[in-house]
């Protein structure tokens, strides 16, 4: 008994050392990441071979559909495909992480309502499964590259930049919708409707160029628009990051976030109590 | 910086219930629930937006779980919680424990904490035992070198060594048991709160970790122990806390509180409603719904003649649709804990859903004189056990002894031993 730490436990003090705690439980947040992970790729060529078949199905049939029978033009002179699977990675990115930590918090009841930590960490430890499928899905992309010949020029350096961006993207709903889904439990069903919906209405498998001009900041106001550019840009180097836009994206992430986290951490407290 | 390990001054936790209010009139007027349904929608938008909890109901009432209390535990102390259901008890670990936050007071606790609320907290079924422990270990608050250190030490404990990785749902629920404890019971925390994880796991474990937790009481670490036996509270702790309806009601040396405890006082325990409770007992099959004594006329009484019948009644409701026999059984136990004996409900059958009761008959000049608790319990048997409510204590009555006139005990007045005294058939002849 070297050094025996006070506990002080009153009404709005764990508020004040939020964050602090947040930091002192970091190892919970590797832990729970891991066992995540563990039970996904348990069952290792399912885990795996889905995280590689979706995507690369998915483009195909973009690639047939906008690439083939619509015409759409692509960005420069970069291969349809690859300019499909530019958009994809970072979507499947979003759309993955959405669901699972908007059911996070669900399924990790028994933890919450015997054991104190601090909730945040569990749909955010949540998201690294996502992110791993995410760099699997690279796979497909080198893959690409060979079978294109296309090699990518320094930008393509910037992509944990965007891929960061894509993150936050996906933690700031994620955040307010599992919080939601605690009490709620209906609002689970807007997921798979944000997922699909948001695969058309993002320029997933089509370019953001094609979108008219005067309309362009209007579409930014979708995250991902910009998330999805910046891949392409870093990706395939062509086309130019139209900053506007770019702009407004951020802005809107940081929005969701900041109202992700608020809600979230008002909700926190209840959470023991209705779960 | 004395030796106090917790302290706790005016700690109070409220929350908030709804319920519906009862129908004025004779008939349903589409205005009033139309106003209703507004009033209820403009609240709880507003409580989401302020992110307050959000209550079902129109009328919403304050309950408070627990209410202004206060004690000091010092180190090394083995304190023991009792009180009935509802008392606050398991409010008071969630605070401790830092689950749910208090409304108003104050608790300063100088050490780590561990809580062992419920075994296996975190086990994922399809992780190894190896790998359950470092997870669980995580959860409990062990770093990662503390664990590693103490691997060899709790898969001894738990005596899993041959399964080490397996995943552990193929664990039997005594593996599984013994791994969550062993993990908990090698946390070395100043102060650890253990609520009745004691009653699984076979003799024998059961032992090993009575002896796990006088050790870690000896070390001079606290521990904090809610149960319903009173049995095991007495033989594990020194000293004992009573909470009644959310208040302190005693603190002090265990058997003084234990005794203060057994006496019934001023609730009516031989009777319980639950149907107007905040919390639901039971689960998505079955739930209890209210239970009492009564008399030979049928009348709830929480005193009964030792030499006249008595029944046990409970009513519950079945919401399940699956194919299966719901089981009752009722468990009674004497004042110092040991149980009595175990009843059955051996002629259940399978039933469509709805509400039943359930009567046990308890004959005349079976029962010893004393205090009885009942713990109330329905189980189904269909594919492996499952226990849809277990409500330990729930009920309590006291058996009282006339003395004279009772056929027991012919002519003797002084005290009868035993849990219990039945009229048995003698005979008695004449041999030479």
């Amino acid at each position: 008994m070297t050094q025996v730490q006070t506990l002080v436990i009153e009404p709005g003090l764990a508020d004040r050392h939020y964050w602090r705690d947040l930091w002192r439980y970091r190892e919970l947040f590797y832990v729970l990441a891991w066992r995540d992970l563990s039970v996904r790729y348990k069952q290792t060529i399912i885990g795996l071979a889905w995280a590689l078949i979706r995507p690369f199905l998915t483009m195909v049939v973009f690639t047939v559909v906008f690439g083939k029978v619509a015409r759409l033009p692509t960005e420069g002179a970069a291969p349809y495909a690859l300019m499909v699977f530019a958009g994809l990675l970072p979507w499947q990115f979003f759309s993955t992480s959405l669901t699972e930590s908007s059911n996070s918090l669900i399924g990790n009841a028994n933890l919450i309502s015997k054991v104190y930590f601090p909730r945040l960490i569990i749909p955010t430890a949540s998201i690294v499964v996502s992110f791993v499928d995410f760099l699997v899905s690279f796979a497909i992309l080198a893959g690409l590259m060979v079978w294109y010949r296309f090699v990518p020029d320094w930008p393509i350096l910037t992509l944990p930049l965007f891929a960061a961006m894509c993150f936050l993207a996906s933690l700031g709903p994620g955040l307010l919708i599992t919080s939601l889904n605690v009490k709620y439990r209906d609002f689970r069903y807007i997921i798979p409707f944000i997922a699909q919906i948001g695969l058309y209405v993002s320029p997933v498998g089509f370019s953001s160029s094609v979108i008219p001009e005067q309309w362009r900041l209007l579409y930014s106001l979708n995250p991902m628009v910009g998330v999805i550019d910046g891949f392409r840009w870093a990706i395939l180097g062509e086309s130019t990051l139209w900053l506007p836009g770019f702009l407004v994206s951020w802005v809107l992430i940081a929005c969701f976030l900041w109202l992700g986290i608020r809600q979230f951490r008002r909700m926190e407290k209840s959470f023991a109590d209705l779960i | 910086m004395s030796d106090v390990a917790i302290s706790v001054e005016g700690l109070s936790k409220r929350y908030y219930i709804g319920h519906n209010a009862a129908q004025a009139g004779s008939y349903t007027a589409l205005r009033d629930v139309l106003a209703r349904n507004a009033r209820n929608l403009a609240r709880k938008t507003r409580d989401m937006i302020g992110g307050r909890p959000i209550v079902q109901g129109d009328e919403v009432e304050e309950f408070w779980a627990l209410k202004n209390v206060s004690f000091e535990i010092r180190q090394g102390d083995r304190v023991g919680i009792i009180g009935r259901n509802g008392a606050g008890k398991s409010t008071l670990l969630k605070i401790l424990s830092r689950i749910t936050e208090p409304t108003a007071g104050r608790i300063t606790i100088a050490g780590r904490v561990a809580s062992l609320l419920e075994v296996g907290t975190g086990f994922h079924p399809e992780l190894s035992g190896r790998e359950n422990i470092f997870l669980n270990g995580a959860i409990l608050g062990m770093t990662r070198a503390e664990i590693q250190r103490k691997f060899d030490e709790i898969v001894a404990f738990a005596e899993v060594e041959r399964f080490l990785d397996v995943p552990v749902k193929q664990y039997s629920s005594g593996m599984y048991v013994r791994l969550a404890f062993a993990v908990a019971a090698h946390l070395e925390p100043e102060i650890l709160i253990v609520d009745e994880v004691l009653a699984v796991g076979d003799a024998q474990f059961q032992r090993k970790c009575l002896g796990k937790m006088e050790e870690v009481g000896h070390d001079g670490r606290t521990v904090l122990f809610v149960s319903h036996n009173m049995a095991m509270i007495s033989s594990l702790c020194d000293k004992a806390i009573h909470l009644e309806s959310g208040k302190l009601r005693s603190m002090g040396a265990c058997d003084e509180v234990i005794l203060h405890y057994a006496t019934p006082g001023d609730s009516s325990p031989a009777a319980v409603d639950l149907r107007r409770n905040a919390r639901r007992v039971g689960d998505d099959h079955a739930q209890l719904l209210s239970a009492d004594v009564r008399n030979e006329h049928g009348q709830p009484a929480s005193e009964v003649e030792i030499n006249q019948p008595l029944s046990i009644r409970m009513e519950y409701r079945i919401t399940s649709v699956a194919d299966r026999s719901f089981v009752p059984n009722f468990h009674f136990s004497r004042s110092d804990g040991g149980c009595a004996f175990v009843a059955i409900a051996g002629n259940a059958r399978r039933v469509v859903p709805g509400e039943y009761a359930a009567e046990c008959h308890v004959p005349a000049d079976f029962l010893n004189d004393g205090i009885y608790s009942v713990r109330l319990a329905l189980t189904s048997f269909e594919s492996g056990v499952s226990v849809h409510f277990d409500e330990a204590g729930i009920l309590t009555f006291n058996v009282r002894d006339p003395i004279e006139g009772v056929a027991t005990r012919a002519s003797y007045s002084g005290a009868m031993p035993g849990a219990v005294r039945p009229l048995l058939p003698w005979t008695i002849e004449a041999i030479r």
